[in-house]
């Protein structure tokens, strides 16, 4: 079945072409890797996906539904979650406020004022299991401004998989992380079972090309390369415009 | 108990038994003021602190329940009446202001109910054959609640009281409610909210209503309390101050509007019998909090405190005060 598909999706700004005429498909429980240089259109690509940004033409369609006109509130619903390269979290609020917030978004709690966040056990209860996930629960209490980037990396990570994504996309997951945050962040991929489609942008190719099955290569807004790792990785337009060599 | 919650009991006592030590008429009204006006601020405060949405026209709200109550019972209906329909009015208005401004966030929203406000004003001033224009309209009685008179200052305090207590009450608990966490994620991250499945603009929308329903009661209680309302009251001035009490005091705290509201509220009624200029002196006083303690009164007092207390304590650890030190002779 295909979890996630993409078909003629175009989009520029003002002048500049983004993304033309790309074509996706992402089978359930399957690994995809997208990879690029700079510029390629990659999260501009997570953006149409998610509905932060309305393609011009193409369509987006999650487990056969077309989902190109709902607005991202609604893709979070139907079982889309991201995390972003520029990590983007609640600054003013602890690391498991942070969690709740997006267990919340889903619950129609949030729309309850009368009663106590801090007293909904249930909520509470999930967001330490999510922490608990990706190694943070001891920290759980913890103002985000005092956390190290990499732990924030793990708090955007705790925050899609607390919503029980069905489609994860996440971007740049490994950026900025030291050696050992990096494993840590990898065995915790490794642990997400395979019902969660996960597509992935990553630059890092050590640690990105042990997840993948299936490799997607963008450059200019275009798909130029895709198919099996080992048949992207090979493929001479992948030297040419990524790896280099 | 904690020094805030006994800092909070020893408050409540003190405005519980004001009118038994506060002989004067004169202060009794001037704490009435602060108190409806602290209900405004905090209504507002909820745009402001906790949704990031900073109005300039939340006057024109207060102005609105005014005169519905007033023209109202002008025509001769009853209190329960004209109240319901104030408020009814009120946040139908606030449904109107929330549908135009929050077409945008930032300085768009602040210019679009500051035009609002002026419209609202406008309305009042110019439409004299309803509103009696700058003359404006007398109410000929305060209600009597549950058969209590309310016509004695010290009867209308503790109504006004007892209103103020409901409001924070009210406050205390969206602000902790999952909802109030909603409004606060819109506040700080719109976009990350949206992707994580809330209605950004519906959560602001519903907050400006709950916002501007407390303005509709702050200006309920204003109306009564003067027995009178005038286009004054929804001028731009009016959405100022009670911008500038929520900013003086602390933003997105509980009882930083409450503070604000005091202390323009006494500048204006209290130290403008002494000081000519009395907008000069809040104006520097604004000026002050402003460059010492950006955050605003009341958490810029609780931040100084903090690091006293830290200083004290880490000189007492390193044994630079000795502890049992007597006084010197």
């Amino acid at each position: 079945m295909i979890a996630l598909s993409v078909t003629g999706l175009c989009k520029s700004f003002g002048g500049l072409q983004v993304t033309s005429n790309i074509a996706l498909s992402v089978g359930q429980g399957e690994r995809r890797l997208i990879i690029g240089p700079n510029g390629a259109g990659k999260t501009t690509l997570f953006n149409l996906i998610t509905g932060e940004v309305k393609p011009d033409r193409g369509t987006v369609r999650l487990f056969d539904r077309d989902i190109t006109r709902l607005p991202p509130r609604q893709r979070a619903h139907l079982g889309l979650a991201r995390t972003y390269q520029i990590i983007t979290l609640f600054g003013r609020d602890t690391i498991l406020r942070n969690v709740t917030l997006a267990l919340l978004g889903l619950s129609p709690l949030r729309w309850n004022p009368l009663i106590r966040l801090d007293q909904r056990t249930e909520l509470i209860e999930q967001a330490y299991a999510a922490l608990t996930r990706v190694g943070l629960d001891h920290l759980a209490e913890r103002p985000l401004s005092q956390t190290s980037y990499g732990e924030r990396r793990r708090v955007e990570i705790a925050m899609a998989l607390a919503q029980r994504p069905r489609v994860l996309l996440l971007d740049e997951p490994f950026a900025g992380l030291s050696i050992d945050e990096r494993r840590d962040v990898q065995s915790l991929l490794a642990a997400i079972p395979t019902d969660v489609t996960i597509v992935m942008i990553e630059h890092n190719m050590d640690v990105a090309l042990g997840f993948a099955e299936q490799i997607t290569l963008l450059h200019f807004g275009e798909v130029i390369v895709e198919g099996a790792r080992a048949e992207v990785v090979e493929d001479p337009r992948t030297r040419k415009v990524y790896l280099g060599g | 108990m904690t020094a805030r919650k006994l800092t909070l009991a020893a408050a409540l006592v003190v405005l519980a038994t004001l009118p038994l030590w506060l002989v004067s008429a004169f202060y009794i009204n001037i704490a009435t003021q602060i108190l409806f006006w602290a209900i405004a601020a905090a209504a507002l405060n909820v745009l402001v602190g906790y949704a990031g949405l900073v109005s300039l026209g939340h006057a024109g709200l207060f102005g609105i329940a005014g005169y519905v109550a007033a023209l109202l019972l002008g025509a001769g209906h009853g209190h329960p009446v004209a109240i319901l329909a104030a408020l009814v009015a009120t946040v139908a208005a606030s449904a109107t202001f929330a549908v135009l401004s929050l077409r945008s966030t930032g300085i768009g929203f602040l210019m679009i109910t500051l035009t609002l406000g002026q419209i609202v004003w406008g309305v009042a001033y110019r439409w004299a054959s309803l509103t009696n224009g700058d003359n404006g309209v007398n109410v000929a009685s305060r209600p009597t609640p549950f058969g209590v008179d309310l016509s004695s200052p010290t009867s209308f305090y503790y109504a006004t009281f007892a209103t103020f207590l409901l409001a924070m009450a009210m406050m205390a608990v969206f602000v902790r409610s999952p909802f109030g966490a909603s409004v606060r994620g819109t506040r700080d991250q719109a976009t990350r909210m949206n992707t994580l499945g809330y209605h950004v603009w519906l959560i602001r929308f519903l907050a400006f209503l709950f916002s501007g329903l407390w303005t509709g009661i702050a200006g309920l209680l204003f109306v009564y309390y003067n027995e009178f309302v005038s286009p004054q009251v929804l001028a731009l001035q009016s959405s100022a101050e009670m911008l500038l009490m929520v900013i003086a005091g602390g933003t997105a705290t509980l009882l930083g509007p409450v503070v604000g509201a005091a202390i323009v509220v006494i500048i204006k009624n209290v130290a403008s019998a002494y000081v000519e200029r009395w907008n000069l002196l809040l104006g520097v006083i604004f000026v002050v909090i402003i460059i010492f303690m950006p955050e605003g009164l009341l958490p810029g007092l609780t931040r100084l405190w903090r690091t006293h207390r830290r200083t004290a304590s880490t000189a007492i650890a390193k044994g630079s005060v000795p502890i049992s030190e007597g006084p010197t002779r």
